[in-house]
């Protein structure tokens, strides 16, 4: 069970003179089950590319295969594809349409022919998975603040119970709290369903926190794919495609130069406090 | 009807006892409650500082806003700006053109098809003669580093060029006082370091203050104040040290502290003995310093 790119190219406006190389020769395989974060700034192709994942453009060239099956092969189910990769754009909860959010999130079950008593069961799964309470089904989605109504989006597309879950951008406009609550949860139905989670993101410090691993997008390719801590290092490189390591990551490397014995492989407030500790004890 | 005069004009904004209530309606449009978005909130911003304004979603703090620029006018209570009473409907033009406001997605504020263009439509619309606009297009896009995509078209820039673009064109339009609601939501990490410098560059340089509300804790740390929102209501004001030294309180209000800030909190609570409310790495350094030559934890 994976999604296996291979030297997938795309380009924007063939023949136009506007020509837009967005993906050069992206190759790599996103397993079932894994929680990978895709960082890179405004215009590197990262929307490009999550976009090739559930079939909405198709590569210029190159080939995509979903659980060993070619995607652009004539008689391959475009709606299978659809079914099983999730992709949640950016302020989804702009097209929350339904009176209310229990019918909102039924839509696509619904959509996809399944049964009623299916489609509700699925909507009443998907809401608690994405932690809302039970006295918020039956609501306006006016009724209920940004983070909720996020959330419920989110429902929406986890209630077609696709193997892979895209997310663009999900924390984006959220206060802090409100970050923590959506990120905690997706980090918790991942840990419980198996479901592959790819996080769009631009915050380096979510991104440290929460993902197993990292792709980063530069100009249309592909320039990392590791674990976090490995990526992070290289943050110099990552300085210079407009990203950045998270906070602590620096104040580590700020440490070592001041002469403190400190590792500079944090990069989490808990990683860099128990390094410190550890530091402080050996000296003491 | 007799209007207040607030002659201290050290003061670019003055709030006294403003509280903004609206109608809750249902589907029919019958009335179903008051919601007191802000709450009896006084407050005070001086000429040419920086400040922050906190709050979660839906803490009353766009509202709050919102009533700067008179696009709300209190239920109750007063907004001074640069002076002037916001309920003053003839003196309208001269408020908005003393606070200009930013909003946090750029696409939905870009007009023009040429960034020229987009800087020039604020002082062309408050009939600024057209030889003094192209002045004042050159001379702001130059203060938000943009001058050399002019003739460029906004569509194809960057999302951080595209909010300095909207800057530069409320720059253009000579403003005492910016306010900015959640201008680097949409960025990349380099978008929102570029519109951060600008925004420090113009509060510097050119002496126009600076009112952010934020989301990011890390961009506040150079504020020289800071207003936490709470329910409609100011709950904290002070320093960003002042603030920042509160971590518990803050995360109970659904906010959050700078890396650097909860990190030394962290360390204080498993007994390293550092003081409250560090918001730089060489402060950092420096307490843990001490630390280790009075012999560690």
């Amino acid at each position: 069970m994976s999604i296996i790119l291979d030297k997938v190219n795309y380009v924007y406006e063939i023949g136009s003179g506007f020509e837009k190389h967005a993906l050069k020769d992206v190759s790599c395989v996103i397993e079932k089950g894994e929680f990978i974060g895709l960082i890179g700034h405004t215009g590197s192709g990262k929307s490009t590319l999550i976009q090739h994942l559930n079939g909405i453009i198709k590569a210029t060239s190159g080939n995509i295969f979903f659980d060993g099956e070619y995607i652009y092969d004539k008689d391959y189910d475009m709606r299978k594809l659809r079914n099983k990769v999730g992709l949640v754009f950016q302020y989804p909860e702009h097209q929350l349409f339904e009176t209310d959010i229990f019918k909102d999130v039924c839509f696509g079950p619904r959509n996809q022919g399944l049964p009623e008593k299916e489609v509700q069961l699925r909507a009443f799964q998907a809401l608690r998975l994405v932690g809302l309470e039970e006295n918020l089904y039956y609501q306006s989605p006016f009724d209920l603040s940004g983070g909720q109504k996020r959330r419920a989006a989110i429902a929406g597309v986890l209630a077609m119970k696709p193997d892979y879950l895209i997310l663009d951008e999900p924390t984006a406009g959220l206060d802090p709290k409100g970050r923590d609550e959506i990120l905690g949860h997706i980090r918790k139905l991942h840990d419980e369903t198996g479901i592959a989670v790819i996080l769009v993101s631009h915050s380096m410090e979510d991104v440290a926190r929460y993902v197993d691993r990292i792709m980063v997008m530069n100009d249309g390719e592909l320039i990392f794919d590791d674990k976090p801590r490995n990526v992070f290092a290289h943050y110099r490189e990552l300085e210079s495609v407009g990203l950045a390591a998270p906070d602590v990551t620096y104040i580590m490397n700020d440490l070592k130069r001041a002469g403190f014995a400190v590792d500079t492989d944090a990069i989490t407030v808990e990683e860099a406090r128990d390094n410190i500790l550890k530091m402080l004890n050996g000296k003491g | 009807m007799l209007r207040k005069e607030n002659d201290n004009l050290e003061d670019i904004i003055k709030a006294e006892n403003l509280t903004f209530e609206y109608y809750r309606r249902d589907e029919e449009g019958n009335v179903e409650g008051i919601t007191t978005a802000v709450d009896n909130i006084s407050l005070t911003v001086k000429k040419g500082d920086f400040v922050a304004v906190l709050g979660h979603n839906g803490s009353g703090k766009s509202t709050f806003a919102k009533h700067i620029n008179a696009l709300l006018y209190p239920t109750e209570g007063t907004l001074f700006v640069n002076g002037i009473d916001t309920t003053e409907e003839e003196r309208l033009l001269e408020i908005r053109q003393s606070a200009g406001m930013v909003f946090q997605n750029p696409d939905n504020q870009i007009v023009c098809t040429l960034v020229d263009e987009e800087v020039a439509f604020g002082p062309e619309n408050i009939g600024v003669p057209s030889e003094e606009i192209w002045e004042r297009v050159e001379k702001s896009l130059k203060a938000v580093g943009m001058f050399e995509y002019r003739n460029a078209s906004p569509n194809k820039l960057s999302g951080g060029q595209k909010q300095r673009v909207a800057i530069a064109g409320i720059v253009a339009m000579k403003p005492k006082c910016i306010v900015l609601d959640e201008p680097t939501a949409m960025l990349d990490p380099s978008g929102r370091k570029e519109v951060m410098k600008v925004l420090h560059e113009l509060n510097k340089k050119e002496g126009v203050t600076i009112i952010l509300i934020t989301h990011y804790m890390d961009e506040v740390i150079d504020a020289d104040k800071v207003f936490v929102i709470d329910g409609g209501k100011l709950v904290m004001q002070g320093t960003p040290h002042e603030i920042f030294s509160n971590v518990e309180q803050l995360k109970e209000l659904r906010l959050d502290v700078p890396q650097v800030t909860e990190l030394a909190f962290e360390l204080k609570k498993a007994g390293v003995n550092l003081p409250d409310g560090i918001l730089t790495h060489e402060e950092f350094i420096r307490a843990l310093s001490r630390v280790v030559k009075s012999g560690g934890a």
